[in-house]
């Protein structure tokens, strides 16, 4: 089974040690986000298990907060992830076009990943971006003012990175 | 140009770092604060300086620490909300992006107010690159003495953690925010108890905004009441507004709260006019959950006057012809877009992000998206109208927390103003498929009552 490295673990020490003793539940969120980075982008059932261990909480405690926010993702996704902001402020600015050129040239639907495990989209809503429009998060970063050319040249991008990291 | 005190600097090269941060004169409200006044003064000040909650619900901030309870050998806490996930917002971002150590330099002394030696920024997960700018400027400013133990020599000690978020908007909300930060799913408490009594691991605590707490640095360098002769009545100061939609020029400007709406839209200082020389239709003001408004009534009051960027005048006529400040999000819509598709869309957003405790509020959410999503379509009747008018007045006001009423007014204002785009859509399905509505009548000048 997968653990932390030496390097992740004393990150997980420092997140630990913001709150007072006995309320190591607090780091809860942040372990988690170490977790899925670490772990492949997503959070398996054992991934989930293991963090409960290190913070001594119960299974559950830490089911029940992976499935509540939205940026954990309880089932394996793609390699990139396209979360798309289909919020009012963006549809006012086109996102609806730009989702559907994307479902298009990936040919999957939102929430889908490509069969070659290397992209899934996600529509998303509001990302706090919304002067910038159409935009998504790739990753730990924002892609802003989004139009056809600039998706081809993300993608291309990605499958380039990709290969270099073969 | 309007007063700037937030962002003022914060396009000078280099200004994300402390030195030049420093060089510019930061960090002299923490010696101020620290070393010639005490923490009541401090709250005094902010008293004085007619402060209002930046985050929404504009409650005076100086009242709001007077509040915190201060039990015996019971450690306090602030807790920064950075959040920020009201469509239509994107202020504090900004301001933790360009001049991260005004927030850190605020920070400080609003622990010091309050007495909180431990610290937390509880950001939105997805702002992930803006933690390790926030971490950055910690660091700095530990490395600089203005963290750490035993501040300045004074023996105050403070510490500053940010945590992240994962994506829920309702752990925005004060107390879903600190269920958060304690590791759990995002769940609003019933209040009473209030977290200045029982907040964090039941202690008290202090909840603000960012932007709250950014301004307090110029409040503490002006003095309260220089700061309070900024502005106009109880609008006191500057607030940032973040600008989107069918406009010019999108961004996140400063303003004095003296301008005019109008002015603000058209402009070069600020929105530029309306993208493509297109008129303008309608306008949300304040981010999604404010009401929105017809562009006669966003520029002019019903009573025929001058609609002005502050709180009082934005919210002039209550909710039957006015809006609401809000969180500053400004949202404008051209000629050319659809108010029912635009309502739908918050309808979905306000559904999706229910932490379901409350059954108007989940029930109610997914219906409105339901019938919204129907109209839009097409297929919807002339008794969809009525019906939604109903489910957002079932919601109001019977919840736990303010989302239910957040998710509920959208759809009344829509109704409100725009009943006819909605009876359009039900009268005329496939004409509604390819084409808008327009902007109709709604630029109209407005027919004044006598005697109004
Ligand atoms: C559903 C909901 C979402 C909210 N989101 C935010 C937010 O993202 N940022 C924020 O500062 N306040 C938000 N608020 C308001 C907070 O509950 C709280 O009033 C605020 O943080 C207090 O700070 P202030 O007095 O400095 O504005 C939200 C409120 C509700 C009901
Ligand atoms: S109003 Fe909605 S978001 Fe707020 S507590 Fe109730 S169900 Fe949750
Ligand atoms: S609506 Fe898309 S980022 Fe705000």
């Amino acid at each position: 089974m997968a653990k932390f490295s030496e390097q992740q673990m004393k990150e997980f020490q420092r997140l630990v040690n913001r709150y007072p003793e006995g309320k190591q539940k607090s780091a809860l969120l942040p372990v988690l986000h170490l977790a899925q980075e670490s772990f492949g982008g997503w959070l398996s059932t054992e991934t989930m298990d293991y963090v409960a261990d290190l913070l001594q909480l119960e299974p559950i405690e830490v089911y029940e907060v992976a499935t509540f926010y939205s940026m954990f993702n309880t089932q394996p996704v793609g390699k990139y992830m396209f979360e798309v902001c289909q919020t009012g402020p963006c549809m006012l600015n086109g996102s609806d076009e730009i989702i559907s050129y994307i479902k298009e040239k990936l040919g999957i639907k939102a929430g889908e990943t490509t069969p070659d495990g290397m992209f899934t989209l996600k529509t998303v809503e509001c990302l706090g971006a919304c002067g910038y429009a159409p935009m998504m998060q790739l990753g730990n970063n924002y892609r802003e003012h989004l139009t056809k050319e600039k998706v081809d040249a993300i993608i291309e991008e990605c499958r380039n990175n990709a290969a270099r990291n073969n | 140009m309007g007063v700037k005190l937030l962002l003022a600097k914060a396009h000078i090269e280099g200004i994300r770092s402390y030195d030049v941060y420093r060089r510019e004169g930061g960090y002299q409200a923490v010696e101020k604060a620290l070393k010639t006044m005490s923490p009541d003064a401090v709250v005094e000040e902010v008293k004085k300086s007619g402060l209002r909650g930046r985050g929404g619900a504009g409650f005076p901030t100086g009242m709001k620490w007077s509040f915190i309870a201060k039990p015996e050998g019971v450690p306090r806490h602030l807790v920064c909300n950075a959040d920020e996930s009201e469509p239509g917002t994107f202020k504090d971002r900004y301001l933790m992006e360009h001049i991260p150590h005004l927030l850190i330099e605020g920070l400080i002394v609003s622990s010091f107010a309050l007495g909180s030696n431990n610290t937390y920024i509880y950001i939105r997960g997805e702002y992930a690159w803006i933690v390790d700018i926030l971490e950055k400027a910690i660091e700095e400013a530990k490395q600089n003495g203005w963290l750490g133990n035993n501040i300045l020599g004074t023996g105050f000690d403070c510490n500053i953690y940010v945590q992240r978020g994962a994506g829920a908007y309702i752990c925005g909300e004060e107390t879903a925010l600190l269920e958060s930060l304690e590791g759990k799913r995002g769940n609003p408490r019933i209040k009473p108890p209030f977290p200045a009594i029982k907040g964090v691991w039941d202690r008290p605590t202090v909840v603000n905004n960012v932007e709250t707490l950014a301004a307090v640095v110029p409040i503490i360098n002006l003095g309260g009441e220089e700061y309070a002769k900024i502005g106009v009545g109880r609008s006191t100061g500057t607030k940032l507004i973040s600008a989107c939609g069918n406009i010019n020029k999108p961004g996140v400007y400063e303003i004095d709260m003296t301008i005019s709406v109008e002015e603000f839209i058209y402009s070069e200082e600020y929105c530029g006019g309306i993208k493509n020389g297109k008129r303008l239709k309608a306008c949300i003001p304040g981010g999604s959950s404010v009401p929105i408004l017809p562009a006669n009534l966003l520029l002019k009051t019903a009573k025929g006057e001058t609609r002005y960027m502050n709180y009082e005048s934005l919210s002039d006529g209550g909710f039957a012809t006015g809006s609401m400040m809000g969180s500053g999000g400004f949202i404008v819509f051209d000629e050319d877009q659809c108010v029912v598709r635009h309502t739908y869309t918050l309808a979905r957003f306000y559904r999706h992000e229910s932490c379901g405790q409350c059954s108007p509020c989940r029930e109610g959410t997914g219906w409105m998206e339901k019938i919204l999503l129907r109209l839009e379509n097409g297929h919807g009747k002339m008794s969809d109208i009525d019906l939604l008018w109903d489910i957002q007045s079932k919601i109001e006001g019977n919840t736990i927390c303010p989302l239910g009423d957040a998710a509920a007014w959208p759809v009344a204002a829509a109704i409100r103003h725009f009943r006819d785009e909605f009876e359009w859509h039900v009268l005329h399905p496939n004409e509604a498929q390819v084409r808008n509505f327009g902007l109709a009548h709604y630029a109209d000048p407005l027919q004044v009552p006598a005697g109004a």
